[in-house]
C-alpha cells in the first residue's frame, strides 16, 4: 500500500478526513434541498469539498458524480503514490466498485425523456450510469492496461475491490493496482427505497447525533457519499523505487451468507469466515490483531451481530471502532476509505473515536474507542464489509 | 430577422465552450470539429442538439455527417 485518497463528508482529501475522524467530528447535516422535503429521512453526510471545485466544467458534466470523486481520490492516491509516467502500463490494473452507481444521472436523464424527448437525452447517458463507470474513468485516466474490474456487492463493495487488487498481485496479473470504491447517491429515490426497508435513521431534529453504532437508541444507517482509493503495489516493485509503504494488506477473505438478500445472519456466519479468512491468509495469531475498523451501520440488528463474529474469530482484546458514526454510510465507498482509517490508525498509532456511543447496547461486551480518539501502538488491524446480497468481507492491514 | 454568419459563429462558439471546452480564440470557418478542436462523435451530438435549440434549426443525423468545420454548420444553420 503505497498511496491513498480520499474525499469523504469529512474532507476533500485524507489530511483532512484523518483530522476530522480522529476529533470526532460528524458529517451529517439536515438536507435543504427541495426534493427532501417529504422524505421519512431527510439527513446525510454530503461531501466536504464540492467535485466542482476540483475538476474541470467540461470534465464535469460528461462524469456522473461518482465517477468525479472517483477520479478525485484516484488522482490524490496516485499522486501520493509518488508514481511516474513511465509505469508499465501492461503491468498496471484497476478495480473499483460502486455499489449502486450512476442512479441519479439515471433519474435526471428520464425527467429529460419524459419533458423534452429522447433527442435531448445526454449522449454520455449510458457512460455516465454503468456501474463500472467509476473503474473505467479512473483507468482511463492512468491508462491501466493490465485489466479494469468493477465488482458490485453494495457496501462491502469497495473492501472486495481491494481483496481483489490484492489477489490480481498475489497471482502476478499486475504490479500496481489502484483499488477503492465511490457511491454519491444521495437523492430522493435512493433514500426512499433505504427508508421503506425501515434500514435508515429517522432522527431528522438531531442530524449529528443520528449515526450511532451499538448505541442503545441508534434507529438505522445515515447515508454518506464519498469515495476512496488506495495503491497497492508489489513489494519488490515498490521498494525498487524507494516507495513510503504505509502497509501491508497481508490476508482478505471474502465470503456469502447464503442467508438473506438483506438481513444479517444473526451470528455474523459469513461475516466470521471472511474474518477468519483473512486471519488464516496473513498466518498471523489473532492476538496481534489490535484493532478491528466495523462495518457498524447503527442499525439495530446488524452492529450487534457483527460484535458476536468479532469476539469469535478476532478475539476480546480487540479495540474497535465505526467511523460510520462520523461520515455516516458511504455505501460503495464505505469499505475503501474505512480500510484508509484503519491503515492511519496502524501507522499513526491512533484509533478514531466512535462518537455518539452514549449508552451502548448492553450486548456490547467489546471494547471500543468510544467519543474519544484512543492511542495505541498497532501491528495489525482488520477492516471488515459487509452488504446487501450477503456479501461479506475481511481485510487485514498489518505494519509496514 | 435571420442572424448574420458571424452571429451564428458566435452563438455555435458559445455552445461549444459549455459542452466540449472549446477556446472561443480557435473558433472560425476553417477549422474541423475532430482534427482541430477535438471535438469528439459524443460531444458532437450535445452540440448539434444545443444548436437546434438555440437556432430553431432541424439538424437531421444524415446531414450531421457533412458538417465537418464550424463553416459548413454557419452555413447550414445560415440556410435554416
Amino acid at each position: 500500500m503505497t498511496g491513498l485518497g480520499a474525499t469523504t463528508p469529512l474532507g476533500g482529501d485524507v489530511a483532512s478526513t484523518w483530522e476530522a475522524l480522529v476529533a470526532g467530528r460528524s458529517g451529517v447535516h439536515l438536507l435543504e434541498h427541495e426534493w427532501a422535503r417529504e422524505l421519512p429521512c431527510r439527513i446525510a453526510a454530503e461531501l466536504a469539498v464540492e467535485p466542482s471545485e476540483v475538476l474541470p466544467r467540461v470534465r464535469l458534466r460528461r462524469l456522473d458524480r461518482s465517477e468525479q470523486i472517483a477520479l478525485v481520490a484516484a488522482q490524490q492516491a496516485w499522486d501520493d503514490a509518488g508514481l511516474s509516467d513511465d509505469l508499465d502500463t501492461e503491468r498496471l490494473g484497476v478495480v473499483f466498485g460502486s455499489g449502486i452507481g450512476g442512479a441519479l444521472t439515471l433519474l435526471e436523464q428520464d425527467d429529460i425523456l419524459e419533458e423534452k424527448g429522447a433527442r435531448r437525452v445526454s449522449p454520455f447517458t449510458v457512460p455516465m450510469l454503468m456501474p463500472n463507470g467509476p473503474a473505467a474513468v479512473v483507468g482511463l485516466e492512468f491508462h491501466a492496461k493490465a485489466g479494469v474490474h468493477a465488482p458490485t456487492s453494495a457496501c462491502a463493495t469497495s473492501a472486495e475491490a481491494i481483496s481483489w487488487a490484492a489477489d490480481m498481485i498475489r497471482v502476478g496479473r499486475a504490479d500496481v493496482v489502484v483499488a477503492g470504491g465511490a457511491e454519491a447517491v444521495i437523492g430522493g429515490l435512493p433514500m426512499a427505497g433505504f427508508s421503506s426497508m425501515k434500514a435508515m435513521s429517522t432522527r431528522n431534529d438531531d442530524p449529528e447525533h443520528a449515526s450511532r453504532p451499538w448505541d442503545r437508541d441508534r434507529d438505522g444507517f445515515v447515508m454518506g457519499e464519498g469515495a476512496g482509493a488506495l495503491i497497492l503495489e508489489r513489494r519488490e516493485h515498490a521498494e525498487a523505487r524507494g516507495a513510503r509503504i504505509y502497509a501491508v494488506v497481508a490476508g482478505s477473505g471474502l465470503t456469502s451468507d447464503g442467508f438473506d438478500i438483506v438481513q444479517p445472519q444473526p451470528e455474523c456466519e459469513g461475516g466470521g469466515r471472511a474474518m477468519a479468512a483473512a486471519i488464516r491468509q496473513a498466518g498471523i495469531d489473532p492476538k496481534e490483531i489490535g484493532h478491528v475498523n466495523a462495518h457498524a451501520t447503527s442499525t439495530p440488528v446488524g452492529d450487534m451481530a457483527e460484535v458476536k463474529g468479532i469476539k469469535r474469530e478476532v478475539g476480546d482484546h480487540v479495540v474497535l471502532t465505526a467511523t460510520k458514526s462520523m461520515t455516516g454510510h458511504l455505501l460503495g465507498g464505505a469499505g475503501a476509505v474505512e480500510s484508509i482509517a484503519a491503515i492511519l490508525a496502524i501507522v499513526e498509532g491512533v484509533i478514531p473515536p466512535t462518537i455518539n456511543l452514549e449508552n451502548p447496547d448492553p450486548a456490547l461486551d467489546l471494547d471500543v474507542a468510544a467519543n474519544e480518539a484512543r492511542k495505541v501502538e498497532l501491528n495489525a488491524a482488520l477492516n471488515t464489509a459487509f452488504g446487501f446480497g450477503g456479501h461479506n468481507a475481511a481485510l487485514l492491514f498489518t505494519k509496514a | 430577422m435571420a442572424l448574420s454568419r458571424d452571429e451564428i459563429r458566435e452563438g455555435l462558439s458559445d455552445i461549444l465552450e459549455e459542452v466540449a471546452g472549446v477556446n472561443p480564440d480557435d473558433v472560425a470557418d476553417g477549422k474541423s470539429f475532430t482534427d482541430d478542436l477535438d471535438v469528439d462523435s459524443l460531444a458532437m451530438v450535445e452540440v448539434v442538439v444545443a444548436a437546434e435549440e438555440k437556432f430553431g434549426v432541424k439538424i437531421p443525423d444524415d446531414e450531421v455527417a457533412n458538417l465537418k468545420t464550424v463553416g459548413d454548420a454557419v452555413s447550414y444553420i445560415e440556410k435554416g
